[in-house]
Order: structure tokens, then C-alpha cells, then sequence
């Protein structure tokens, strides 16, 4: 490639800036304006599906950092687990959606909300109650896939925004 | 009167001004020209190979994608190539050609930002590495829609990928390879020809061909100095001798060639995703294995090239549930290990800007 | 004797004041120091707003647009926050220099604007020796940003003060002779006799002329893609390192003040001042500076730093001779008698000649040299 010493690289570069101030940025201000996430997300917190789970313990068993704290009981009338206690440590989770996969009963799911910060680390332990799917607590598509053709689908940028050359 | 001069020790220290991670030097300056220089890492330590021995085969995924934790795909593909090479698990076609759309969508993710970041260090406040980052956003986004995150997608499991794609995600990677080659030559044209970066960058850090060769670097810069070596044509791994691409080489290996090596690697990894899409076959995406492997006892090594140079996962096992011993052969670390030679007669603003050629992320030289 | 020096003094008083001023000499100054000062801090909030809503959109970004409608409070924002900081000074440093250092950069900026005209006549000193004021009076800043530098007792916030130092005295060279070309067209040295001469704005009669001033006026005022005093990317945050609170604040007016003062500078030397239709002449005034300051912005936006000893070779090797010849060809083209009727003609030969003379000299004759020193 050939260089030219006399400027003509700077005005190039110069050109392809002030196109920029002509296009539209692509910015999203967020209170406002919220985008769609993935139907996939693994988010923060877990659903659990209380008629479904049999309390065998196979997420806390395949949970790489020991997450999940599951404490039960034998009921004989049932003749099934009865889980006391189903405890998950937000904080010590690192979203990897293992336990999720490895549920032989589709008992477990990710939940579609981000916005679940807090004030104190205490509170992000979630407790049985704290799991249960709730309107605000939707469940997301991870590894699921009917449960993923439910939401709405995702903002993407290479649909949203598209430059004019 | 002689005047007297005396070195003085700079040090750069774990908070870096460029963003490279927490990284430290400690240069030996004589007025401006450095002298002497002397990295001092493990800041940002965690002991992965330790806590690989602790979790199962499976368990150790997410571990891998916090290695470098800018192009996780790369990791997992790695871990996952030396857990089948051990098990002697075989992968279903699908995907393996999912694997290789991954890995170089995420090496295009990747190299962008090493280019961004490299022209933030040369001076061009902020513009190439914003631009940089919308693009790089098209890209993340396809990711999200995959696995559900953003940065740490722990995708591929030992036997394949997680889940299939999603029905969206073709005709949004159709819409991203229109975009993506207009906004390489935008690239081009902003910076590529610009005189004060030929200034800056031409000429200043040499990395000679012998000096690359013997300091074991890898990568892009390795080819930028001169040498045609690519793990996907010199010892193909998963299906990359079923594509047409070219290994692109520059000659000086100074930073500006590292810097053209880069964007025309962008180039040829777009030509190998347009091969991949046409070529999909449905099918299957995972071989079922159970959750708690057991390799039998043994050891692999498996190599990929990924966007930093090659990375190698060492796995030894004796027959349990966990690997006995999990070793990675980082690309960054051994790329820094010629940083001494290259720097030495340069001054402080080179010393940067060399540093930013190189293209490193801590969390793999620490581990 | 006396009656001479009466004589002398009433010549000065009338100079100064234009012809049908009300209330003589000193209501005269006040209100153009009122003005002045007014002016600066506007502009400058004006100026910090464009940068960054500008840098913004140009980055494909917005700028900062939480801080009142549109964000235009946002400088206001800032000089709060800077107000409530605390004021530290580092126990080595030299105090009495230390605190001096802001002011002694500050009040030339201030003093810059006492000679530019926004209207016919209308300038807080229309002194006859206009633009010899201007250049002596930039230099001084350089004095309180070295002393910023010592008096901060840090080697880094040194190296960067001398590294700031030698750039201006080399880039002080080419702005000189570049104002030179601009003299011999006008043929005076005051400001107000520059803007009236231009029948035909000076950017077009002496293109290389503009060219060298703008590079040379950024480098005076460290602005990109000069600015590695302040560099950001580099290990030294430059000569205010050890600055916080006002003093701080006061270093970051200067550089605007300097920026808005050097596009003064120009407007009123190559753009024609406060000349143009329709509008008050002090609007557009305005408009141009605003239009030059842009321009310092996207320049900004998009090119990248250059090293200490490429920013000398700049200078010496480039700007330098390039200077000498445009001068050279004003003086020839002075000297030759140019008709007016024909300065169109001379506005074609002189962006022709600029064009040739740039190509020849990058060509064959600028080399920076190796940076690599043998260790």
C-alpha cells in the first residue's frame, strides 16, 4: 500500500468523522427506553417449580460453586421428598446454567428479570418463597424452547439501527 | 563538565492508564528512552487450574470462559476439544460447524477489540474504539440470542454445543455480513492511511522473524513478523479443512503490521463464516454424555488458534469425575515474553503503544 | 516640556476613545472589561458544551443530556462540582508558586481579547500595534503552566511542564511568520485595520497561511493532536497532576479560554472578523469563532497523539521552512503589485502554490528520522 505523506490519509479520517455527526448514534437512554432481552437470558435469579421438583438434588449436585443448599424430609403418605428447604445463594451464582440443564424433572428455570439488585448481601439469598414464578418473576427461555417462544423477542442491533451510507 | 545522567525506575503500575487489565511494569527510563523493563504479574490470580481439579469435567466450562474473559468461545471450544480428545467422544456435524461459526464470530469480537483499544492507546481519543464497540455489540448480541449472555457464554458442552440456534439467528447473521465489511473499510479509511499513525507505529517495535519464532509467540503476532503459521491449516481441528481461506502475513512485524494483520484477519474470518452458513446441515447437537464424565486415565493436549495466538488445554486424568490436572498454555503470556527485546530504545509514549500491539488480557496470563 | 507631555497624553486619550463614545475614557473600559469577562466565561461554557454534545455525536454517542434541556447545563454542573472540592497541596511543593501557577496561566487569556474587535471600532483597545500584542502577551501562559510544573513537586508533572514548554517555543516561530504573511497583505499591524482590509476573507489569499496557523495555534494551546502535555493514555497526567478544586478549575478554563481565544485570533486574521450580511457584526463574530473551534473539535475527534520528538520535528522540519516560503511568495506577490481587480486570480495561484508546495516538501524533502536509540 502506498503512503502518502501530505495529508490526504488525515482528510480521509476526517471525512468518515463528520459523516458520523450526520447518522443517528446508537444510543439507548435506559430509563426510558428499555430494550428486549434475550429470550434466552440467563438472568439472576431462579423459578422453581414446586409440583415438579422431587427434591433428588441433582442442580446442587452438578452447581460448580455449591450454590444451592437443599435440605428434605421423607414423607411416607406421598412416598416422595418433601423439600424444607430450597435455598439459593444469588451472590455465589455465576449464571452458568448448569443446574438448570440438569434437572431430570424440569423442575428449575432462569428468570427473564435483570433489575434484582439489593441493598444488603443477605438479601440475595433466595428462599423457597422467594422462587416461586410470579408475574414479575417471568421464566425465561434457557434451555426451554416453548417456554422461549413465549416472550417477546429480542431488540437487536443490526435490526434496529442501520446506517445510511 | 561531563553531565551525569542516571536512570530511574518508572513504574507502571497494576492500574493501568490504557485498559489492559491490571498489569504492572516496572521501567528503567534514561530521560525518556527506556532501558530496561521488568513485568510484574499475577494481580489478577485465581487459581483456575486448582479449582479445575475441584470441579467436575463438566463444572469446569464456566471456569474457562473467565480465562480470557473477552473471547470466551474461544476457551470453551479449547476445553472442549481436549475433554473429547481424552474421552474419545465424537461430535455430530452440526454441530461442529456451529463451533466454528462461534469461534470466529468471536475471533472478529475479539480482534476488534484489540484493534480499538491499540488506536486508544496511539492517541485517537475514544473515536476508533467506540466505533469499535457498536461493532462489536452487532456481534454480542448474536451471542446473546445463542446462550443468554453476554461475556461469559459458557456455550459448548463436551459432546457439542448447549442448544440449537434459535430460528432468528440466521437471517440476523445474514444482516451483520452485509454490515460487517462496509464498516471494515470505514475502519480503513479513518485510520489506516492517517500519516500520524504511520508516524507513530511504523517502524517502532520491531519483532524480527528469528526473535518471533524463538520466543514461541503465536498469532497475530507472529504472522505480522513475517512466519505463515496457522493452527487451522498447519493442524486442523474440528472442520477447518473444509474451508477456503487464506492465512494473510506481513513483513516488518512492527506495530503497524500488527495492527493491518489484525483487520485483514477480520477479513478472512468473515469468509469463513459465509462458508459455514451455506454449508449448515441440520441435525443433531449433542452427543449424549453423561453429566459426571469419566475419561479413562490419560492425558491431551488440544490446540486452537484463538484471536491472541494459540491456546492449549494440557488434561490428565486418572478416572475420576474431576481432571487430575488441568494446565493452559496461555498465548498471552508467551507474546509478552519478546516484549523485553521490542521496547528496549524506544521511548515511554512507544512503550505504550507497543504494549497495546501485543494484545493481552491479564485474566489468561494470571489464570 | 509640560505642555508637551499634555499634548502627548490627550493624543492617547483620543485614540483610545472612538468618536462618539458617551461618558469619555473610562466608562469606555469598564464596559468592555465587563464585556470581555462576560464573554470569555460564556464562551467557554458555550465551547466545553459544544465539545462534548460535538465529540458525542461525531463517537456515535450522545453527549451529556441529563443537566437541564438538552444538557446545556451541564458546564454549570461541572463548575459546582468543581467548586466543593477539596484543595489539596502536597506538603513539598513550593507553595507560593503552586498557587500562583492558575493565575499566571489565566490572565493572558483574559488579556488576549482586549486588542480583537467584535464590531467596527469596537475593542477594549485598538491599539496600533495589535497582533505584536497578541503574540507577546500567549507566551506568558507558558510561564504559569512551567511554574504549575515545579511548583507541584512530582517529576512527571516536570516532564510534562518541559515538554510543554519546548513545544511552544517551537511552535511560537511558525505563528509568527505566518501572521507576518497576513501583515504585509493588510499592511498594519492593528486588528481593526485587518478586518476592514478584507474585502476578500485572508483564508483564500494565503491558504498555507491558514494552514500553519491552525497547526501552530494548537500546538500553542495543547490541543489534539498535540496533546501529549495532558495526555490521557500516558503515565503522566501532565503539569495538573497535583491540582484539585478550583485551581484545577482554573487550568481547565485556560485551555478553553486559549482555544476560544486562538479562534478569535484566526477569525479576525483569515476569516474576515466580524464582517458578513444580514446579521450584527458581532454575531457573526461569534458564528466564526464557534465555526474554528469546531473545526479544533473534529480535528480532535479523529486523529491520534504525536511523540515529543516528532512533535519538534514538526516544527523545525516542517512548518518551519514551509513558513519562510509562503512568506517569501506574500513578499514577491506583495512587492509585484497585484492589481485588485485581478485577486481572484491570486486566490487560484495561491491555493496552487499551497498544494505545491505541500506535496514537494512531504514528498522529497520531510523525513522524521528514527526514533530507536541504541541502548
Amino acid at each position: 500500500m502506498k503512503f502518502e505523506r501530505y495529508g490526504i490519509g488525515i482528510a480521509k479520517g476526517l471525512t468518515v468523522t463528520i459523516r458520523h455527526l450526520l447518522r443517528h448514534p446508537t444510543v439507548n437512554q435506559y430509563p426510558e427506553q428499555r430494550l428486549n432481552i434475550s429470550r434466552r437470558f440467563r438472568g439472576n435469579e431462579l423459578v422453581w417449580n414446586q409440583e415438579k421438583c422431587t427434591g433428588c438434588g441433582t442442580c446442587a449436585k452438578t452447581c460448580p460453586q455449591g450454590a444451592i443448599e437443599i435440605v428434605t424430609s421423607t414423607d411416607m403418605t406421598e412416598n416422595k421428598y418433601v423439600v424444607e428447604k430450597y435455598e439459593v445463594d444469588t451472590g455465589y451464582c455465576i449464571n452458568c446454567g448448569l443446574c438448570v440443564e440438569s434437572c431430570p424433572y424440569e423442575a428449575l428455570y432462569f428468570s427473564h428479570a435483570f433489575e434484582c439488585a439489593r441493598y444488603r448481601r443477605g438479601e440475595l439469598v433466595q428462599g423457597k418463597e422467594d422462587m416461586l414464578e410470579t408475574p414479575e418473576r417471568k421464566v425465561s427461555g434457557y434451555f426451554y424452547p416453548d417456554k422461549a417462544a413465549k416472550l417477546p423477542k429480542q431488540t437487536l442491533l443490526v435490526e434496529k439501527i442501520t446506517e445510511k451510507r | 563538565m561531563a553531565l551525569r545522567t542516571e536512570p530511574f525506575v518508572l513504574n507502571m503500575g497494576p492500574v493501568h492508564p490504557s485498559t489492559h487489565g491490571v498489569f504492572r511494569m516496572r521501567a528503567t527510563l534514561d530521560g525518556e528512552v527506556v532501558v530496561d523493563i521488568e513485568p510484574v504479574f499475577g494481580y489478577l490470580h485465581r487459581g483456575i487450574e486448582k479449582l479445575a481439579e475441584q470441579r467436575t469435567y463438566t463444572g469446569t466450562i464456566p471456569l474457562t470462559d473467565r480465562l480470557d474473559y473477552i473471547s470466551s468461545m474461544s476457551n470453551n471450544f479449547a476445553y472442549c476439544l481436549a475433554v473429547e480428545k481424552l474421552a474419545g467422544i465424537k461430535v455430530p456435524e452440526r454441530a461442529e460447524y456451529i463451533r466454528v461459526i462461534m469461534a470466529e464470530l468471536q475471533r472478529i469480537a475479539s480482534l476488534l477489540i484489540a484493534v480499538g483499544s491499540f488506536l486508544n492507546d496511539c492517541g485517537a481519543y475514544f473515536t476508533p474504539f467506540l466505533y469499535m464497540f457498536r461493532e462489536r455489540e452487532r456481534i454480542v448480541d448474536l451471542f446473546e440470542m445463542v446462550s443468554g449472555q453476554r461475556l461469559t457464554y459458557n456455550y459448548m458442552r463436551v459432546g457439542g454445543v448447549s442448544q440449537d440456534l434459535p430460528k432468528e439467528f440466521m437471517p440476523a447473521l445474514h444482516k451483520f455480513m452485509n454490515l460487517m465489511p462496509r464498516f471494515l473499510d470505514e475502519y480503513d479509511r479513518l485510520l489506516m492511511q492517517n500519516e500520524i499513525l504511520i508516524a507513530r507505529a511504523k517502524g517502532v517495535g520491531i519483532l524480527t522473524r528469528e526473535q518471533a519464532i524463538n520466543s514461541s509467540a503465536s498469532g497475530p503476532v507472529l504472522r505480522a513478523s513475517g512466519v505463515k503459521w496457522d493452527i487451522r491449516k498447519a493442524d486442523p481441528y474440528s472442520v477447518y479443512d473444509r474451508f477456503d481461506f487464506d492465512i494473510p502475513a506481513q513483513e516488518s512485524g512492527d506495530c503497524y503490521d500488527r495492527y493491518r494483520q489484525r483487520v485483514e484477519e477480520m477479513r478472512q474470518s468473515l469468509r469463513i463464516i459465509q462458508q459455514a452458513m451455506e454449508q449448515l446441515p441440520p441435525g443433531p447437537v449433542r452427543t449424549e454424555v453423561p453429566h459426571l464424565i469419566r475419561p479413562p486415565a490419560g492425558e491431551a493436549y488440544a490446540r486452537i488458534e484463538c484471536p491472541k495466538g494459540e491456546l492449549g488445554f494440557y488434561l490428565v486424568s486418572d478416572n475420576s469425575i474431576a481432571p487430575y490436572r488441568c494446565h493452559i498454555r496461555p498465548p498471552s503470556l508467551l507474546n509478552l515474553t519478546a516484549l523485553r527485546d521490542m521496547v528496549r530504545g524506544w521511548k515511554v509514549a512507544d512503550l505504550i503503544i507497543i504494549f497495546g500491539s501485543i494484545d493481552i488480557t491479564v485474566g489468561e496470563i494470571d489464570r | 516640556m509640560a505642555t508637551a507631555e499634555l499634548d502627548i497624553y490627550h493624543l492617547v486619550k483620543l485614540q483610545a476613545v472612538p468618536p462618539d463614545w458617551p461618558g469619555g475614557f473610562w466608562w469606555h473600559w469598564l464596559f468592555f472589561t465587563v464585556v470581555i469577562i462576560g464573554f470569555v466565561l460564556t464562551m467557554v461554557m458555550g465551547v466545553i458544551y459544544i465539545e462534548r454534545r460535538g465529540m458525542g455525536r461525531m463517537q456515535s454517542r450522545l453527549g451529556p443530556n441529563r443537566t437541564g434541556p438538552f444538557g446545556l447545563l451541564q458546564p454549570v454542573a461541572d463548575a459546582i462540582k468543581v467548586l466543593l472540592k477539596e484543595n489539596i497541596v502536597p506538603t513539598a511543593a513550593d507553595k507560593l508558586v503552586h498557587w500562583l501557577a492558575p493565575v499566571v496561566a489565566f490572565a493572558p487569556a483574559l488579556m488576549l481579547f482586549a486588542v480583537i474587535p467584535f464590531q467596527n471600532g469596537a475593542l477594549l483597545a485598538d491599539l496600533n500595534i495589535g497582533i505584536l500584542y497578541v503574540v507577546a502577551i500567549s507566551s506568558v501562559s507558558t510561564m504559569g503552566i512551567f511554574m504549575a510544573g515545579w511548583g507541584s513537586s512530582n517529576k512527571y508533572s516536570l516532564l510534562g511542564a518541559m515538554r510543554n514548554v519546548a513545544a511552544v517555543v517551537s511552535y511560537e516561530i511558525p505563528l509568527v511568520l505566518a501572521i507576518v504573511g497576513v501583515v504585509l497583505i493588510s499592511g498594519s499591524l492593528s486588528l481593526n485595520q485587518m478586518v476592514v482590509a478584507q474585502d476578500i476573507p485572508f483564508i483564500l489569499l494565503q491558504p498555507l497561511g491558514f494552514l500553519l496557523f491552525f497547526a501552530a495555534g494548537c500546538a500553542e494551546i495543547n490541543r489534539s493532536p498535540f496533546d501529549l502535555m495532558e495526555a490521557d493514555s500516558e503515565i503522566v497526567a501532565g503539569f495538573h497532576t497535583e491540582y484539585s478544586g478550583m485551581k484545577f478549575a482554573m487550568f481547565y478554563l485556560v485551555e478553553y479560554a486559549e482555544a476560544v481565544a486562538i479562534s478569535a485570533v484566526i477569525t479576525t486574521l483569515f476569516l474576515g472578523g466580524w464582517r458578513g450580511p444580514l446579521l450584527p457584526p458581532w454575531l457573526w463574530f461569534v458564528v466564526k469563532v464557534l465555526l474554528v473551534f469546531f473545526a479544533m473539535v473534529w480535528t480532535r475527534t479523529t486523529l491520534p497523539r504525536i511523540r515529543i520528538d516528532q512533535l519538534m520535528a514538526f516544527a523545525w522540519k516542517f512548518l518551519f521552512p514551509m513558513a519562510l516560503l509562503n512568506l517569501f511568495i506574500t513578499a514577491l506577490q506583495v512587492l509585484a503589485d497585484w492589481p485588485a481587480e485581478l485577486a481572484w486570480a491570486m486566490i487560484i495561484v495561491n491555493i496552487a502554490v499551497m498544494a505545491i508546495i505541500i506535496l514537494i516538501w512531504s514528498k522529497f524533502f520531510f523525513r522524521l528520522g528514527g526514533g530507536r536509540i541504541e541502548v
